[in-house]
């Protein structure tokens, strides 16, 4: 078991017949995650040859759940493209959208977020601006490389994608259950503490591994999410110590305002819920690795 | 990006919002031609991106056009907590009766956007919500429904904006949110929203940030681009689509992913802290899927830094792959030779993930003797940190 995606996902793939989107579906395909489709509407019908297996093109996301069971949407469309892209999975109420695409503007990702609100949360957005989720040993949706690490019982949830390779590759002799990439971007669908949530809840979760960044108060928030419902032991790291304010550190959402989204604030806020707190990311595995041997 | 007041008192006016009338200056006899077209008595502010101008003497009222070209002259070139003055504003006055404070923002925690109003303006929003919260009203604003009249009133009502005003406040916050969507703004600030002796409402300063991920949809916004205030190796790693960050340290970066290199400069800044203090010397995110001509660009840039003693190429290969890196060190190094250029600043290099024991055979092959390969990032760090400062 893992959250979110299992070996039972259904995947598919939205912008399949575009240059990223037949790439990292071959590349999914390789880590053995069933995708059963992409869409497209001016090539439905047709099919994309991909790592020996014929991939049908449906034209909308609703077909793709209709014929071939989809309950898994990946999003590799461009930027201009990608709000309606996922408005149209969360109107066919597809269970999880895992948005790839990275530089879309904030106001898209804020209206395709409240029309999620709007018509009941029944879609689990993740992203925008993040490198997925994976399950290792059972399914991957997104670009996370998946020859990293093997399965194990720790739950991974990062706001940066190399961050999340560069974990799952320190602690690869244990192993991950689920590893989510939520993505840096000042919104966002899946939070930290969704994720928290779920790995609490996941009887093959033992410990958590999350991993923040500056900018924000995400953090904080999960810091007193932790205190009241999280039971499992969970590990910390902070990227951005150094960073000067106002200036912004790659992510959109990686800028520290004033006073506000420094890494120290963030540290001390999970520190005082008792989560330890690493300085480096090997540092940070280490104390993973300890808890798991201990 | 941050505007410029006057870029944003443009975008105002570009959406029928009342502000005063005026023009920007960047020279003296610019000033003074502007006053000429206004006529009477003028405002000359000092552009820059910092508050605190008035303190610091960066605005000035001018009667006529000889005092208005005499204030511009006293004002450009000014130093203001660290900022010289390039340009001035010149507008109209208008006699301040009553100072408000609007705004719509970016709400980070609840993922929709936020509007904070206020009677008590022209000071530090920080400030009222600090001293009289009571005085501070902020409403959540749904992105999809956006700012209605009945939200406006509603915004006006709970914020208790005198009667006489409130119709104008009305349209203003119709108007500006308007503004805020077209112009894919995540900041607009206005502070004060004055209320002047006619009894009209002007909005009398522009605070507006604009998302640059929307620049695909507003061709226009390149022309506000302050290219003067942009460290010249920032402008250049822009030119070549590299995401860099000039720093102050020796230790030049380069990594794959915003947040490992994020996670790379605190790690080179503790490490160097066992070295007599060296630091990172910037950011450079050379992203996910990076060739080896990226690579090169990129370390073109780095070596270019005249502060940069040593260089910290740190990737783990996701999509990467590490063999195209390690090319890219290669090639980037030869290339810089033949030009002509004295590359003699130590490398210290970490590859691990996709395709890295190849593309660590690469750069052993290569054996260039300023290329240093240490396994573990935390280890490459330190000996990055360590070159940095023998070379100090």
């Amino acid at each position: 078991m893992a959250i979110w995606l299992t070996s039972e996902s259904k995947v598919i793939v939205q912008g399949i017949t575009g240059a990223e989107g037949s790439k990292h579906a071959a590349r999914m395909l390789r880590a053995g995650t069933n995708v059963v489709g992409g869409t497209n509407p001016r090539k439905a019908g047709q099919k994309v040859e991909l790592e020996g297996h014929s991939v049908p093109v449906f034209g909308t996301v609703a077909e793709a759940m209709a014929e071939a069971g989809a309950d898994v949407s990946v999003i590799f469309v461009p930027p201009a493209f990608t709000k309606a892209a996922v408005l149209e999975a969360i109107d066919a109420e597809i269970p999880l959208a895992v948005v790839i695409t990275e530089g879309v503007p904030v106001h898209d990702t804020a209206a395709f977020w409240a029309h999620a609100v709007a018509t009941g949360n029944k879609t689990r957005i993740i992203g925008p601006n993040c490198p997925g989720i994976a399950s290792p040993g059972a399914s991957n949706a997104g670009i996370i490389p998946a020859d990293i690490t093997g399965s194990g019982r720790i739950g991974l949830v990062s706001k940066s994608g190399t961050l999340t390779y560069q974990m799952m590759y320190e602690l690869r002799d244990i192993g991950f259950s689920t590893c989510v990439g939520i993505g840096g971007d000042p919104i966002i669908g899946t939070t930290h503490i969704d994720a928290l949530a779920a790995f609490q809840d996941d009887p093959d979760t033992d410990a958590i591994v999350m991993i923040g960044e500056i900018g924000g108060d995400a953090e904080e928030r999960a810091a007193d999410f932790i205190k009241a419902n999280v039971t499992k032991p969970v590990v910390g790291y902070i990227a951005g110590f150094t960073a000067p304010p106002g200036k912004t550190m790659g992510h959109a959402g990686a800028i520290i305002s004033g006073s506000a989204g420094t890494a120290d604030a963030k540290k001390a806020a999970l520190e005082a819920v008792g989560v330890k707190v690493g300085k480096t990311p090997t540092e940070t595995a280490n104390i993973m690795r300890a808890l798991m041997q201990g | 990006m941050d505007l410029y007041e006057y870029q944003g008192r443009e975008l105002f006016d570009r959406h029928g919002l009342p502000v005063l009338d005026g023009g920007v200056a960047t020279t003296p006899a610019e000033a003074r031609e502007i006053a000429e077209r206004l006529g009477g008595r003028v405002v000359v502010k000092a552009q820059v991106k910092v508050g605190g101008r008035g303190k610091a003497g960066g605005v000035k009222l001018a009667d006529g056009v000889d005092e208005a070209q005499a204030r511009a002259t006293d004002i450009l070139g000014m130093d203001i907590k660290g900022h010289t003055v390039h340009k001035v504003m010149v507008t109209t006055t208008a006699a301040i009766t009553e100072e408000y404070y609007f705004s719509y923002l970016l709400d980070r925690a609840n993922r929709s956007f936020l509007c904070i109003a206020s009677t008590a303006g022209g000071m530090e929003i920080e400030q009222v919500a600090h001293d009289a919260p009571e005085k501070v009203v902020k409403l959540p604003i749904d992105a999809n429904k956006g700012v209605d009249e009945a939200t406006a009133r509603e915004i006006v009502t709970k914020a208790a904006f005198p009667e006489e005003v409130a119709e104008q406040i009305v349209e203003i916050a119709q108007g500006l949110w308007q503004a805020f969507v077209a112009e894919d703004a995540t900041l607009v600030e206005v502070n004060p929203l004055a209320k002047v002796d006619d009894g009209k409402v002007l909005l009398l300063d522009a605070k507006v940030t604009l998302d640059a991920n929307a620049d695909f949809r507003h061709p226009d916004h390149a022309a506000w681009e302050d290219k003067s205030a942009v460290d010249p190796l920032e402008q250049a790693a822009k030119a070549k689509d590299l995401n860099y960050v000039k720093l102050d340290g020796e230790v030049g970066i380069i990594g794959n992913g915003a947040g490992l290199v994020m996670s790379t400069l605190d790690v080179v800044a503790y490490a160097g802290e066992e070295f007599g203090g060296v630091k990172p010397a910037n950011f450079l995110d050379i992203g996910g899927g990076a060739s080896a001509a990226v690579m090169a660009n990129g370390l073109e840039i780095v070596l270019s830094d005249p502060a940069v003693k040593s260089v910290f190429v740190n990737v783990f290969g996701g999509i990467t792959a590490c063999d195209a890196v390690a090319n890219g060190i290669v090639q980037a190094l030869a290339l810089l030779t033949e030009r002509g250029e004295t590359v003699d600043k130590p490398l210290v290099v970490r590859l691990d993930g996709n395709n890295a024991e190849e593309g660590r055979r690469i750069l052993d092959s290569a054996n260039n003797p300023l290329v240093e390969r240490v396994d573990t990032m935390d280890g490459a760090a330190k000996r990055a940190a360590e070159l940095a400062a023998a070379g100090v």
